[in-house]
């Protein structure tokens, strides 16, 4: 069974006709990397996923439940779907540890001590068990990004999204943010990505969706597609990137 | 007549002082209270609760804060309800306030970015919960220094109460006037006095100002 399901979405902002028509059907444990030029709607795509952006027409699924921007519905859906930022979203008023702690308690209403051992072994699994008690402002970039999986992971999600999730980062802290993300895709999370890392796509995602004014252009295996665009549009996008 | 010496005169000025702070803070937390529930209210997305609030501040912002005293005294008794200069005072200092503050709160929540509402969302969070364990904390700290620094205008803003027949520091001062004919010296008593009670408060407001810079 398909854990994300997108049927015929339609999404406009005002005139802008953003997504036209996406059918994307993604499973349980799959590393989709989404790509494509700017403007081509990879963001949008996302967001409506998560409930944050509404769309207009056709469907979306997640778990079997259908997505909308009801307050009510997105935090159910927050149950299942995380969320990272390029920019982290990290909240600067709380250490790490609380960070990753509110909405596990808030949420979820677990106890502070059991919200705690969950929150040091999400940072433990990120590599930054002992930044429990720092503000997020006295780490890196890519230590701050990995709070922010953390973050997301202890909601223990059954898919994570990520909107180009490097691309704030100094190119020497990309590496570290990347082998988080290869970790838990051998674990088995199921990883929807906008990302430009090919090399990441190739060698750890399950299949690449390229995107081109909206629709989904071209997709499959990444090896396969990523040697061997069989459209001009993919073709003069990998040009580009390479 | 009674003679007045610097000491008396000194003593009802001080005594009058009072009163003045007390109406200061009666406004002030009157109008905190109000422009909390008026922000709440901005920050649903329900465009009626935005348009009333946004009627209410363009109202007590775009009318002299001496007309909104002269109708809450002389309007709301001609309406049949009787109220006292004291109460005629608190209320309106109370709109003048909040139609401010609401204003400055919603520039300190402006400042924040738009993804620390999207991440509490997508963490699962309720507008309550965002807004009381995301966004509060951190308008807050933003909020303070300007908030302390509008607090010299409300202490201002008391002055007209006198007006209306409020007893408080300019008032006594005109009293005194009146009878001892010296206004250079009462005049400038009273306006010492306003001085010692605003010049802190800017002090400390320009103070949280640079810590919040630094700490930024
Ligand atoms: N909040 C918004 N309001 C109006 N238009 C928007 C908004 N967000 C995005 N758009 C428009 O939607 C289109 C797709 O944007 P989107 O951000 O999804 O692209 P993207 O593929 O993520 O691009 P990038 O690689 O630059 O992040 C663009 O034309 C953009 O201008
Ligand atoms: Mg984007």
């Amino acid at each position: 069974m398909s854990l994300v399901n997108l049927h015929q979405v339609h999404k406009y902002y005002g005139d802008n006709h953003v997504l036209k028509g996406i059918d994307l059907d993604i499973k349980a444990g799959e590393v989709v990397s989404i790509i494509g030029k700017s403007g081509s709607g990879k963001s949008t795509l996302l967001r409506c996923i998560n409930g944050l952006e509404q769309y207009q027409e056709g469907g979306i699924t997640v778990d079997g439940k259908e997505v909308t921007t009801e307050d009510i519905q997105v935090r159910r859906l927050a149950l299942s779907v995380g969320m990272i930022f390029q920019n982290f979203n990290l909240f600067p008023h709380m250490t790490v540890g609380e960070n990753v702690m509110l909405a596990p308690t808030i949420v979820l209403k677990k106890s502070k001590a059991e919200a705690e051992t969950t929150a040091r072994a999400m940072l433990e699994k990120v590599g930054l068990a002992e930044k429990f008690d720092s503000f997020p402002e006295k780490l890196s970039g890519g230590q701050q990004q990995r709070v922010a999986i953390a973050r997301a992971l202890a909601m223990s999600p059954k898919v994570l999204l990520c909107d180009e999730i490097t691309s704030a980062l100094d190119p020497e802290l990309v590496g570290e943010v990347l082998k988080v993300l290869e970790q838990l895709a051998k674990e088995g999370i199921t990883l929807v990505l906008v990302t430009h890392e090919m090399n990441f796509a190739r060698d750890v995602g399950s299949r690449v969706v390229f995107m081109h004014q909206g629709k989904v252009w071209e997709q499959g295996d990444p090896k396969t597609i990523l040697s061997n665009p069989q459209t001009d549009e993919l073709k003069q996008f990998m040009g580009a990137v390479l | 007549m009674i003679e007045f010496s610097n000491y008396d005169i000194l003593r009802n000025l001080l005594f009058a002082t009072q009163w003045t702070i007390l109406l200061s803070l009666a406004a002030f937390i009157g109008g905190t209270t109000v422009a909390l529930t008026l922000t709440a209210m901005r920050l649903t997305r329900n465009p009626v609760m935005q348009r009333i609030v946004k009627i209410y501040v363009e109202l007590f912002q775009g009318t002299p804060l001496l007309m909104q005293m002269f109708l809450c005294f002389f309007g709301l008794s001609m309406l049949g309800y009787e109220i006292s200069a004291w109460g005629a005072a608190i209320l309106s200092l109370t709109f003048f306030t909040s139609a401010f503050l609401v204003e400055i709160w919603r520039g300190c929540i402006d400042t924040l970015p738009k993804g620390q509402w999207e991440a509490s969302r997508c963490l699962g969070l309720s507008f309550l919960q965002t807004l009381r364990h995301i966004i509060l904390p951190q308008a807050i700290r933003v909020a303070t220094a300007p908030t302390v620094g509008f607090s010299v205008q409300v202490i201002k803003g008391t002055a007209l109460a006198s007006v209306i027949g409020f007893v408080e520091l300019t008032k006594v001062g005109t009293m005194l006037n009146n009878a001892t004919f010296e206004p250079f010296k009462i005049f400038t008593l009273v306006a010492l006095i306003y001085f010692m009670l605003c010049y802190p408060l800017s002090l400390y407001s320009k103070h949280l100002e640079k810590k919040f810079n630094v700490s930024r």
